[in-house]
């Protein structure tokens, strides 16, 4: 197995609505990332697409129509798709292209034009259900999350206070991030606690919206990585695990298949001891809950710790454990799979000390990116390591 | 070779537009309607369990080797990987697992009555197996996580195979059965 | 590198052009299921990472990933779903064993296309929405009531109900690509109606084939043009059907007992996305091939490789892909298999599954339906059809109208 590091990163805005193309936005973040690394398109090997529901895009095989906007015109290009997860199985995809010696410089590639369908990104959702034992009931996504949401306040005994406190972190943290979609300085808990019911526990300032946009990521081999930097940020490990489809036969308050891709990856990073061990984590964080049942999966607490972890301090951007230092999801926005720039960009430059306003004090040297997909089943998880 | 640690992203690319821009054409846009539709063969397990709803009665799987009833069925267990055995008549009440209040329809739009939505887990299956479904003849404040409760059937005449041959799941006071 | 991949287990369904009794977890789980028997392993223990190679609107759910793991065996392992045809997931599987983080690796792909009723208007969906999708029809549609009429045999010229001719059915661009390649070879259409003829007679050896028929180029010459020069015949009509790959490292394999066949090399390519700039000579092809060869180490295809399985969904593409993986000269495709080389008994035996046109059209599941016909091969399990003394097999798949893409699998048994 090749050891393989990060070298480039780049990221478009997140707005609801972007006037450019799948093409246009996969584009723009591709030459960024290739700013960074200082490669051409001649340096790239294999490309990789990570982009969530061609429902949005309104184009089948979308796949397809995105080639040339990832520079792989002409080259050898896959696309991964895990729903949600896709934000980190994307890079973990571009890592095993080079971590089996096939490629030496891999660019991965995450785009989403949510904005694309009408009436609402909440219509292509629509189709994710069982079509016999759900579709008929006419359920709506949010529906999902509220169900899993109750069954983890019940379970553990969580006030509503402590779960806002997350969306008020994130999109504070959100605050001097060029790309944020829903920064807020000013953001209290009792401004998500008004907020309207959507779906109970669910309001609305709980939720990341739909947005548009791209990210991507450049790997590289070992072996060379000392012509682009002397401080390189390696994959130290990765790990992915999907639950049972049949999600009504789960108990939901602890998602047991994050933790399976979390072992797998800490396992591989040699990590025995994730809280003590990992200075920072970016878990995936549509909903303000999620942050908290994901930091219990991920095995940074324990299970049911995470709101008093919050609650203390602990996961502020100066605390002992930063969580989502880039303000998430819920404070950049949610365009699926290019949530990989919060995910996986982020963990790169917080290590390689390039995030500016958003950087961890200290010296962070090992961070763990996690993304969730498909119907609360699939945990995608990622750790890097500076030097 | 130290590169300048300025901070990344050094920029946002990209242009927002409103909503509004669309609507009122100060955008270039084009418009297509797919024509996208399926007709699913659903294979043994789910016909049955079909059928079974039309004639009101709901039925699960035997899995030998995992020593676990499964509600909705399948022909094979997931989790030892072989197929599943005889078929199980449950009882029609069960326990609520999780609910949701929702004030959105699926196209997430605003909705003045609340649906209550949630996952029951049925008497005579394992623990914990059980399906999605509405929950009625209960208010937001009384609905909880433990309740137990029985299906409410359309009349005979009414039920056509669907998961909607049950209306809702009702509380189960003492004495119904 | 001295890690080496190889081939432990294969498994597939029937094909078939319906399968009513069939649910898409069914024949997923029975090609899995033969496939973990062929390789005598338990998928619940000792495979390690499971891939599926799907695409949403084929089988009809935003996220098609979320219905996969408990069929494949997955349920709480590594799962994950690749947007390609069937070789593309092998690809990544064998980049998955190389990483040495798993030693057995799990491939699915299979077609339900019969649960999809209006197959031509989603392929239509594939085309670029803001230049290529207006020339095939208006946007908007009238309103009317009851979906177009499906039927399993080659298609109609245009979707929409059966008065209105509303949208040009997008195979009217293999039509563009079949007239430029007759053009630029000089092959003739009856020598492609002559391939026809060929892999429909080879399925009859093929038990699990569903087009299988005598024909002669006549019969095909006679049939309507649909998209001219393409005609009714020179179309594979669709058909359902799965087949799972069981790879794993080649120290796992000696322990197992399985003779190995090993992936030797792999590669996958993608054209330009634009139609009115993409070439029309399988430029995919040719690359993909390059990837292969260079890390099977094969210097002069022609010579070392004994069996062929090349997408042949539209007749003419064949004897395109032949050229393009260079076997055969331009021009020469034609003329080879004039001379009896292509056939059973021949110097490079092509498609001798029968291919799509006697196999039927399994869209992504073209790919991992050819390299099972090369394992098989391999093997020695071939009956009928049995190439004597194969020893390196070659499959190939394109991924369809629109896309400019595909790949390259070749093994070699050990």
């Amino acid at each position: 197995m090749k050891e393989v590091a990060v070298i480039g990163a780049g990221m478009t805005l997140f707005r609801r609505h972007l006037k450019e193309t799948g093409k246009e936005l996969s584009f723009m973040a591709t030459k960024m990332a290739m700013e960074d690394a200082g490669i051409q398109k001649d340096d790239i090997d294999m490309v990789v697409m990570g982009s969530a529901p061609d429902a949005f895009d309104g184009i089948h095989m979308k796949g397809e129509n995105l080639i040339d906007g990832s520079a792989a015109t002409g080259k050898p290009y896959v696309r991964v798709f895990n729903g949600g997860g896709t934000g980190v199985f994307a890079p973990i995809a571009g890592w095993w292209h080079v971590a089996s010696g096939v490629a030496d410089v891999c660019l991965v590639v995450a785009e989403e034009k949510m904005g694309n369908v009408y009436p609402h990104p909440q219509t292509a959702f629509r189709h994710i259900w069982d079509p016999v034992l759900d579709r008929p009931l006419n359920p709506n996504l949010v529906w999902l999350f509220a169900m899993e949401m109750n069954r983890y306040m019940t379970v553990h005994n969580i006030k509503k206070e402590d779960i806002a406190l997350v969306a008020v972190k994130n999109k504070r943290n959100a605050v001097g991030h060029p790309c944020a979609q829903l920064a807020d300085p000013n953001i209290t808990v009792d401004d998500v606690l008004n907020s309207e019911i959507m779906a109970w526990p669910v309001q609305r300032l709980d939720v990341s919206p739909p947005s548009d946009g791209a990210a991507a990521l450049i790997f590289c081999n070992k072996d060379i990585v000392h012509k682009f930097t002397d401080d390189p940020i390696y994959v130290a490990g990765t790990g992915w695990s999907i639950d049972s489809t049949m999600w009504t036969n789960r108990d939901l308050y602890f998602p047991r298949y994050v933790a399976q891709a979390a072992k797998m990856a800490y396992k591989k990073a040699g990590i025995i001891n994730p809280p003590k061990e990992i200075d920072f984590a970016e878990p995936y964080d549509p909903f303000d809950y999620k942050e908290l049942h994901h930091m219990e999966g991920l095995l940074l607490c324990k299970k049911g710790e995470a709101p008093i972890l919050t609650r203390e301090g602990v996961t502020q951007r100066d605390g002992d454990m930063p969580i989502c230092p880039s303000g998430g999801l819920l404070g950049v926005g949610n365009p699926i799979a290019a949530t990989m720039g919060q995910k996986v960009c982020e963990l790169y430059w917080q290590l390689a000390g390039k995030a500016g306003k958003r950087q961890i004090p200290g010296d962070p040297r090992v961070g763990v990116g996690q993304a969730w997909g498909d119907i609360m089943q699939m945990a995608t998880v990622m750790v890097l390591r500076r030097g | 070779m130290e590169k300048e640690k300025k901070s990344w992203p050094p920029y946002a690319p990209g242009t927002h537009v409103k909503e509004s821009d669309i609507r009122e054409k100060k955008l270039t846009y084009t418009w297509w309607e797919p024509e996208v539709q399926y007709s699913w063969s659903l294979g043994h397990a789910m016909s049955k369990f079909i059928q079974g709803l039309k004639t009101g009665k709901i039925y699960g799987i035997h899995c030998k080797r995992c020593k676990r009833v499964i509600v909705p069925p399948r022909m094979f267990c997931e989790y030892c990987f072989g197929p599943t055995d005889e078929w199980v008549e449950l009882k029609d009440t069960g326990v609520i697992e999780t609910f949701s209040i929702s004030y959105l329809d699926p196209d997430a739009r605003r909705i003045e009555e609340p649906i209550l939505v949630g996952v029951v887990s049925i008497d005579g299956a394992s623990p914990k197996h059980g399906f999605m479904h509405y929950f009625g003849e209960m208010t937001k404040d009384e609905i909880k996580i433990g309740m137990k409760v029985k299906a409410v059937w359309k009349p005979e005449n009414e039920r056509e195979g669907s998961i909607t041959d049950i209306k809702y799941f009702k509380p189960l006071k003492g004495g119904d059965d | 590198m001295s890690r080496k991949v190889c081939v432990i287990g294969v498994g597939h369904t029937d094909f078939n052009s319906m399968t009513p009794d069939m649910q898409w977890k069914d024949i997923m789980y029975e090609a899995c299921n033969k496939a973990y028997i062929d390789a005598g392993i338990d998928p619940r223990k000792d495979v390690g990472s499971f891939i599926t190679c799907a695409e949403d609107y084929w089988e009809g759910f935003s996220i098609f990933d979320e219905f996969v793991p408990d069929q494949v065996g997955a349920l709480l392992r590594p799962c994950c779903t690749v947007c390609g045809d069937g070789l593309y997931g092998l690809g990544n599987a064998y980049m998955q064993i190389m990483t040495e983080y798993f030693d057995i690796v799990s491939v699915e792909v299979h077609s339900k296309i019969s649960d999809l009723l209006t197959y031509g208007d989603i392929m239509l969906h594939a085309f670029d929405p803001l230049f290529d999708r207006p020339i095939s029809g208006p946007t908007m549609r009238p309103n009317y009531g009851g979906s177009p009429e499906y039927t399993p045999e080659a298609p109609k010229p245009f979707i929409g109900s059966s008065d209105e001719k509303e949208r040009v059915h997008p195979y009217f661009l293999a039509g563009l690509e079949m007239q430029h390649f007759l053009r630029k070879t000089g092959t003739t259409e009856e020598q492609c109606a002559a391939v026809v003829v060929k892999n429909k007679r080879n399925a009859f050896f093929n038990p699990y084939a569903d087009y299988e028929s005598k024909i002669s180029i006549d019969d095909v010459m006679k049939s309507e043009y649909l998209f001219k020069p393409l005609k009714k015949l020179d179309i594979s009509p669709n058909v359902d059907g799965a087949v799972c790959f069981v790879l794993a490292d080649d120290k796992t394999t000696r322990k197992l007992g399985i003779e190995p066949i090993y992936l030797d090399g792999f590669g996958w390519n993608s054209e330009t996305p634009w139609l009115s700039t993409r070439g029309m000579d399988a430029d995919y092809a040719s690359k993909a091939a390059k990837m292969a060869y260079r890390m099977a180490g094969i210097k002069q295809p022609r010579i070392e490789i004994d069996i062929v399985e090349v997408d042949d969904r539209f007749s003419y593409k064949e004897l395109q892909h032949l050229e393009a993986l260079g076997l055969a000269r331009e021009g020469e495709a034609a003329q080879l298999l004039e001379e009896g080389e292509l056939e059973i008994g021949g110097s490079l035996p092509t498609n001798t599954s029968g291919g799509s046109l006697g196999v039927g059209n399994c869209l992504e599941a073209t790919g991992l339906q050819k390299a099972l016909e090369i394992i098989q091969q391999l093997r020695g399990h071939a009956a009928k059809r049995q190439v004597r003394d194969a020893e390196v097999g070659l499959a190939q798949a394109w991924r369809g109208i629109p896309s400019g893409s595909g790949a390259v699998a070749i093994f070699r048994r050990g």
